[in-house]
């Protein structure tokens, strides 16, 4: 396995120059938001003025007195003007320059401090977090705009918003939770937990780590942008000849899905190379907690699925802008050619919404059952086959579009089969539970919520994915449904599990319990009450994305929509509990609360900077509960010869 | 599948062990057995999308048999869930850990086995329920493999456009109108295209849903078993009056349609003039001639209202 074998001095990435002189600069010289936020600025004004040069002669958005390069152009440049003033490239540059890297003592001496949030940090701990608070104002901007969805959808006739606005917000809501909720787990836990599971003192790549999170703000202020310019009328989705067709707010969604992807790559690919490479001696495969199977998993489907998603974006924007002719069937390219394209990214997709979760429940079920997680074998072996699986059902999203129709029974087949590895989480679940000690602590109320929501939300798959009984369901509120119980039931549900479980590990202060099980109760309830009545108005015949529907259906949308504001009242409630446990109360918490065998928790909380204090030599599997022979998990302090001798693949036997 | 610390089977339980499993099989049989039953009888007949049409009855019967098999599998996981919350649940005091079961490879064997049986068959019961009612009422795209049997059947062209749909008669002269009517008793053939962006035509009482493409004519197959009106949507984001885009149709006895179609025809020759010759796709340039059809009237006593019938004027619909 390949790791330091020197744990005496802590990894900086990038190294120490050798003359790295400390410079001391005045806090708004040092590159940080605030100079990323000139520097984008800068880079949107300029990118406009070049895309205005090239192209305002023979391009124009019809009505507007735009053109769709300036726009992009401004984006793209304004990305990298955000990444230049954040500091990205200075490492680069340097290097190109022949000149040593310094790590700025300054780096260190703000590490303290908050300051550190707001900056290019390369600690992977400090990226974590960031990745945290950033993913929970996606979520919560996300989610306000589906309380406004359902606030036009309380009445079939009367409306609060035109259809335009409707529609981009319909669109703007599908975007931001499809695309920037992909990295909610691996983003904040991944990156936090990884490195500590594993017995790291670091990520793979540091910079494509800090990189790969401050695309994420690009992407996020890109696609909300996309308001001002009136919107996209085409979803989450963008089929292509309405979306070829869209005015400005379609280059916001093509540009901001586009670095979503890219991000995504960059997040996939580090976590892949840090849990191949990375694990400490005596980590084996087989010892590898099931939340880095998760994350192996869903890393692989990010490298290979993404760029799927950066090349179609790309071709996206080179239709509307230069004017090539990948989807307009009458200059030779194909609108099929879109939707393939879009769902062989866009499925994959599902799963990296799903295996992370799947991930954390399986992670938490021993330490509240206090037994030995059942099957780990059977676990990882699930999570392979869903990801092998996951590049083979992509045209069960167009059994009704005419495309190779008796490819069908195919696609049926695989979507149905990959229901197999699916089911493993509960095979594992149920025979943890066998004669457990089961503790109904918020993080296991979460995590049985979670069990509870997929299994109505895999269950509903299987009607979905049977191509006659799809005939109705597709494009219908019963689709919906169905990923909504599978994404935020399921996802979401486990990320509040894992959100409850590790963050007194990642910040030593816990979150309040009894705020914590009120939210639990009512989030349960209410999202079973918002989206439970949906699979019915699905049946019924309401179209997905619509603003005005049959008037028999009123009462059922009005419980919904009635129930997605209560929803809304409990994920307020979370914010209240982790903004006033985080920042105000501070309730110090043991470093081990769980008495979790997790090779996290075996070390203080938060963590010390480097993680370990050596490399830790690990000795048995995290999940032996309930074994009076079993070996502590690691030891901490391994004699001096233990971990050359590991490198060269002697000892550290049991 | 287990791993190498083999742990007691799970059913072989220490003395004075109640046996958990055969309780919970006492519990989920009844409950499955009760479930399925409701399903099948009780709630299986009034499953959408009823009966109306071939496509429609057959997705009916594939919800039922769905339903009655997802219904045990879920009351079996939920059962299991239930009792173990209850029994096994942490009791004040205790703080022992429980026993190191690490695995049990029969029953993780027993349990891929079963699901693995299951959703195979239920990808054969699939493709037949594909195979046998024509392609249960999607899209089969240009070149159908399932058609229905029984001689040729009533063509009709769906034409989707932003934001409207109309529909034009090739074995009656080619007409356009913006009303669906259909005869009961017949094999019907929708030829479904687009001239702008795809939308997706949903005669939801029908159970037939297709895609309409532009530059692509996808075919799906339904038989309209009883007379009575048809729901008309559109099933995918077309741009902003995308909600808007329904309209009604209506299935009528073979005599009172073949009234209408010669009638319409009849009536509306001199406009069919001026369309585009009937082909089964169109070119994006012919637009602005197409979509302008001439509402036709109703057959008499079919109710057909609403946006069936001229509902939308010029060339963008006002918002209702």
């Amino acid at each position: 396995m390949a790791i330091e074998i020197q744990p005496e001095k802590a990894q900086h990435p990038g190294g120490r120059g050798p003359g790295g002189e400390a410079r001391r600069r005045p806090w708004w010289m040092r590159p940080a938001f605030h100079t990323g936020i000139v520097g984008g600025v800068i880079g949107y004004l300029v990118g406009h003025w070049l895309g205005n040069f090239l192209a305002s002669g023979y391009s124009q958005v019809q009505n507007s007195g735009q053109n769709d390069l300036a726009i992009v152009l401004g984006y793209v440049v304004g990305t990298v003007g955000w990444l230049a003033g954040l500091g990205v490239f200075n490492d680069l540059l340097r290097q190109m320059a022949g000149k040593p890297v310094p790590v700025l003592e300054e780096e260190h001496a703000a590490a303290a401090g908050m300051a550190r949030y707001f900056r290019y940090s390369l600690d992977h701990k400090v990226v974590g977090i960031q990745y945290l608070v950033g993913m929970i104002a996606y979520f919560l901007t996300g989610g306000l705009l589906a309380m406004a969805i359902r606030t036009e959808l309380l009445s079939p006739s009367y409306h609060v918003f035109s259809s335009a606005t409707y529609t981009a917000i319909v669109g703007e809501h599908g975007t931001m939770m499809m695309m920037m909720m992909s990295s909610v787990v691996l983003g904040p836990l991944g990156n936090y937990l990884v490195p500590l599971m594993i017995g790291s003192k670091r990520m793979a790549f540091p910079r494509l780590e800090a990189l790969s999170f401050w695309l994420t703000p690009a992407a996020y202020l890109v696609l909300l942008s996309g308001l001002l310019w009136g919107g996209y009328p085409f979803g989450w989705t963008g089929y292509a000849p309405l979306s070829v067709q869209a005015t400005q707010g379609a280059d916001s969604y093509a540009v901001a899905f586009g670095l979503m992807g890219l991000s995504l790559i960059l997040l996939g690919f580090n976590l892949v190379v840090t849990i191949i490479c990375y694990r400490a001696p005596g980590m084996r495969w087989s010892r590898v907690p099931i939340f880095v199977w998760a994350n192996l998993t869903t890393g692989l489907i990010m490298v290979l699925a993404g760029p799927v998603l950066v090349g179609g974006m790309y071709m996206m924007i080179t239709d509307r802008t230069v004017q090539t002719a990948f989807f307009t069937d009458d200059l030779g390219g194909s609108s099929y050619l879109y939707q393939n394209l879009f769902w062989f990214f866009g499925h994959p997709e599902v799963y990296i919404l799903a295996l992370p979760g799947f991930g954390i429940v399986s992670e938490i079920l021993p330490v509240f059952c206090r037994k030995p997680l059942f099957g780990y074998r059977v676990a990882a072996a699930g999570m392979i086959g869903v990801t092998l699986l996951s590049f083979f059902v992509w045209q069960h999203h167009l059994f009704v579009s005419g495309i190779n129709p008796d490819m069908r029974p195919l696609f049926m087949l695989t979507t149905e089969l990959i229901s197999v590895p699916t089911g493993f989480i509960y095979l594992v679940a149920m025979g943890t539970f066998w004669k457990a000690k089961i503790r109904f602590t918020v993080p296991m109320l979460f995590a049985l919520g979670m069990y509870f929501n997929f299994l109505i939300g895999g269950i509903t798959g299987v009607f979905v994915s049977d191509a006659p009984a799809d005939t109705t369901e597709h494009g219908s509120f019963f689709v919906m449904a169905h990923f909504h119980y599978t994404i935020m039931g399921g996802l979401i549900f486990a990320f509040m599990a894992g959100l409850y479980y590790w963050l007194p590990k990642m910040m030593g202060i816990r979150l309040n319990q009894t705020l914590g099980k009120i939210h639990f109760w009512t989030m349960f309830i209410f999202f079973n009450s918002t989206f439970l009545p949906l699979f019915a108005v699905g049946l019924a015949g309401q179209p997905r994305r619509v603003y005005t529907y049959a008037r028999n259906l009123e009462t059922l949308n009005d419980w919904v929509s009635i129930s997605s504001f209560l929803l809304g009242v409990s994920i307020l409630i979370f914010l209240f509990n982790f903004v006033m446990s985080t920042v105000f109360w501070r309730v110090r918490e043991v470093s081990n609360p769980w008495q979790s065998r997790g090779l996290e928790w075996q070390v203080p909380s938060p963590p010390p900077a480097g993680n370990f204090a050596r490399v830790p030599v690990v000795l048995s599997a995290p999940y032996d509960y309930g074994d009076p022979g079993a070996q502590p998990v690691a030891d901490l302090d391994p004699p001096a010869g233990v971990l050359s001798a590991a490198y060269a693949g002697a000892g550290v036997e049991e | 599948m287990a791993t190498a610390s083999e742990a007691p089977a799970a059913p072989s339980a220490g003395p004075g062990e109640p046996r958990h499993g055969l309780r919970i099989f006492l519990i989920w049989l009844p409950l499955a057995l009760i479930a399925d039953l409701l399903i099948v009888f009780v709630w299986g007949p009034h499953l959408p999308p009823g009966a109306m049409s071939t496509s429609a009855r057959s997705q009916q019967v594939d919800f039922i048999v769905l339903g009655a098999m997802a219904a045990p599998v879920m009351l079996f996981v939920l059962t299991y869930f239930g009792y173990a919350l209850i029994v096994w649940r942490h009791r004040e005091g205790d703080d022992t850990d429980g026993p190191p079961i690490h695995g049990n490879t029969r029953i993780a064997a027993t349990w891929i086995v079963t699901s693995s049986v299951i959703v195979l068959a239920l990808a054969v019961y699939g493709t037949i329920e594909l195979w046998l009612p024509a392609g249960a009422g999607a899209g089969e795209g240009n070149t159908p493999i399932w058609r229905p049997s029984g001689g040729a059947a009533l063509q009709v062209q769906v034409i989707g456009q932003q934001w409207r749909w109309t529909y034009r008669y090739p074995q009656f002269g080619g007409f356009e109108t913006t009303a669906l009517v259909l005869p009961v008793g017949e094999n019907i053939q929708f030829n479904v295209t687009s001239l702008d962006v795809i939308h997706s035509f949903w005669a939801y009482q029908l159970a037939v849903k297709a895609d309409a493409n532009p530059g692509i004519n996808n075919v799906a197959y339904t038989k309209p078993l009883h007379t009575g009106a048809v729901q008309v949507r559109c099933a995918e984001l077309c741009g902003l009056w995308h909600a808007d885009m329904t309209t009604s149709g209506v299935v009528v006895s073979v005599a009172v349609f073949r009234a209408w179609a010669s009638a319409t025809e009849t009536q509306l020759a001199a406009l069919t003039r001026n369309l585009p010759p009937y082909a089964l796709t169109y070119d994006a340039n012919q637009i602005p001639q197409l979509g302008k059809a001439f509402t036709a009237p109703p057959p008499a006593g079919a109710g057909l209202s609403g946006a069936g019938g001229g509902y939308y004027g010029g060339q963008y619909p006002v918002q209702p």
